[in-house]
């Protein structure tokens, strides 16, 4: 029989520790829906995504049900929506930022990505339409998350597109100002985007994906905390190697639903990310893992190393648990979604620079921040350049999700409500970079020799 | 197709006629069980074959909840794949 210590182990993972699958994301490619009449594009999109994604919240509700674990979203992902529009020139692509929205509710998913453009290189036919209809497309529609790729290790960093996306930022916080500028929640800017991130905001289908594939995002925060906490005073080697059997245990269970998940929909399993994903809930916080390996706060120095060993330890754990690894995989830190980091801005122990630094070791970027109202457009865009040059450098994936809170200052606090949390307004740089952004053009990929 | 059956909550009696109850109601055949008592606090994991129930997997997970409910435990079914995966190489 199964070990009864092993049973009672999984049950207080659920029960008291957050346990659980974050979300299933079905990607559905959309290459086979363009069209230049946009309404004809139109119903191709709303007909395929809802007969391939029909099942998909039953499907998750009955796995939920069977091996009693929660999965919190269901998503879909879909063909970047700029390659669509590049078919219908001239059109309003945000018909399409609609049409997603409404295929969403018939399903009934939580989010639903892809009003995306990737730009790294430079502006395609629909590309530039698309980063312009941003703002209005994120404030007409409630589960449509958009996401904008302007760099990577093989291409550089397009600066056109990242002076545009500070203007875009800005302008989509300014349009949405009556609900807590949310729609900057929804629109992530990213340095080598991956093409199979079940994760939102920044989740699209890449154009290399199959027709249809389901990818799965694990989550346990609080499982790791639990377990430092058992261990007590081991050194850093025990550390890493409890954070590694931890994230094995997680990544099971993640394998486990993603391939069930992929027989029941007829769909192929994609990947699973292996990732240690947040939520504003008490005992769900990164932020809590680095202060029980020993820092007073998170932001104290010492936060990037505890930061670097725990993604590395992550993903090694994970990576023998699942036969397909993709998306983000690492720990997140995005900072209105973490009790402790949230914390830990509003007693001014974590800044801005200092989280900065710690997306240099860790999956993704600067997300969820709150900037202040009057945060200027170039700055914005200097931040995106920062970090997607943070990224370029060290072959990562970085992203830059920020809000800029139209009205307030720092201190003041913003509220998104569920799991997008909400937390204070956190000081920014004032030095104007607005020359340098101003000068557009593109920064060359780096070398990726001679390492130094 | 096998389950596992776990009830944990303070001791009480009736615990393992209620639920063996439910399972015959259901035609689940209870195949091992194992139970410990530490202070008051009670577990007991039993490990069943499901194959010949005679309703939805869904269903039996609801009633076993609302069983559990109304004894004041907690009484959960998940598939054994779940133990299994996470705790076998």
């Amino acid at each position: 029989m199964i070990n009864v210590h092993d049973i009672l182990e999984t049950i207080q993972m659920i029960d008291n520790e957050n346990l659980d699958v974050r979300t299933i994301t079905m990607g559905i490619s959309l290459l086979d829906c363009c069209d230049p009449d946009i309404d004809a594009a139109c119903e191709k999109i709303y007909d395929k995504i809802t007969r391939y994604a029909k099942d998909l919240v039953k499907v998750g509700e009955d796995i939920e049900k069977e091996y009693g674990i929660p999965i919190i979203h269901k998503r879909i992902s879909v063909t970047p929506i700029s390659m669509i529009a590049a078919a219908c020139p001239g059109k309003d692509p945000v018909k399409f930022a609609l049409t997603l929205e409404k295929a969403a509710r018939a399903v009934g998913v939580n989010f639903i990505g892809g009003y995306s453009a990737l730009v790294q290189k430079g502006f395609g036919p629909g590309d530039y339409a698309l980063l312009q209809s941003i703002p209005e497309a994120l404030s007409t529609t409630e589960h449509v998350c958009s996401s904008v790729n302007i760099g990577s290790t093989k291409t550089g960093i397009n600066m056109d597109a990242v002076a545009r996306m500070g203007q875009v930022v800005r302008e989509t916080a300014e349009i949405t100002a009556d609900r807590d500028c949310i729609g900057c929640a929804k629109l992530v800017v990213f340095c080598n985007a991956p093409e199979d991130n079940p994760f939102m905001a920044g989740a699209f289908h890449g154009p290399g994906e199959p027709d249809c594939v389901v990818n799965v995002g694990v989550s346990g925060p609080g499982v790791v905390r639990a377990a430092l906490k058992k261990a007590g005073d081991c050194d850093l080697t025990g550390v890493a190697d409890l954070i590694k059997r931890t994230a094995f245990k997680i990544t099971r269970m993640g394998q486990l639903v993603a391939q069930e998940a992929s027989r029941r929909l007829c769909v192929p399993f994609g990947i699973v990310d292996l990732s240690l994903a947040p939520t504003p809930a008490v005992g769900d916080s990164v932020a809590h893992i680095l202060e029980e390996m020993g820092l007073e706060q998170c932001g104290a120095y010492g936060t990037t190393a505890a930061l670097a060993l725990l993604n590395d330890a992550v993903k090694k754990g994970g990576v023998m648990a699942s036969s397909h690894v993709g998306g983000l995989s690492g720990a997140f830190i995005p900072v209105t979604e973490d009790a402790g980091m949230i914390d830990a801005a509003r007693s001014g122990a974590l800044r801005l620079e200092k989280l900065e630094a710690m997306t240099a070791v860790c999956s993704v970027g600067l997300d969820m921040i709150n900037s202040p109202g009057d945060t200027p457009a170039e700055i914005i865009a200097a931040i995106i350049a920062d970090e997607a040059a943070i990224g370029m450098v060290n072959s990562k994936t970085t992203a830059v999700r920020v809000i800029p809170a139209i009205g307030k200052k720092v201190g003041d606090e913003l509220s998104f409500g569920g799991l997008l949390g909400g937390g204070p307004v956190m000081e920014v740089n004032r030095m104007s970079p607005a020359r340098f952004i101003g000068r557009g053009g593109r920064i060359p990929a780096p070398l990726q020799s001679l390492k130094n | 197709m096998r389950a596992v059956i776990a009830v944990i909550g303070k001791d009480m009696v009736g615990i393992l006629a209620g639920v063996s109850t439910l399972c015959t109601e259901v035609n689940v055949n209870i195949t091992e069980v194992t139970q410990s008592v530490m202070q008051d606090l009670f577990a007991m994991i039993m490990l069943v074959d499901i194959s010949g129930c005679t309703i939805p997997f869904t269903e039996l997970s609801d009633r076993m909840e609302s069983l559990g409910a109304k004894m004041g435990l907690s009484v959960k079914i998940m598939h054994e794949d779940i133990f299994n995966s996470m705790h076998r190489v």
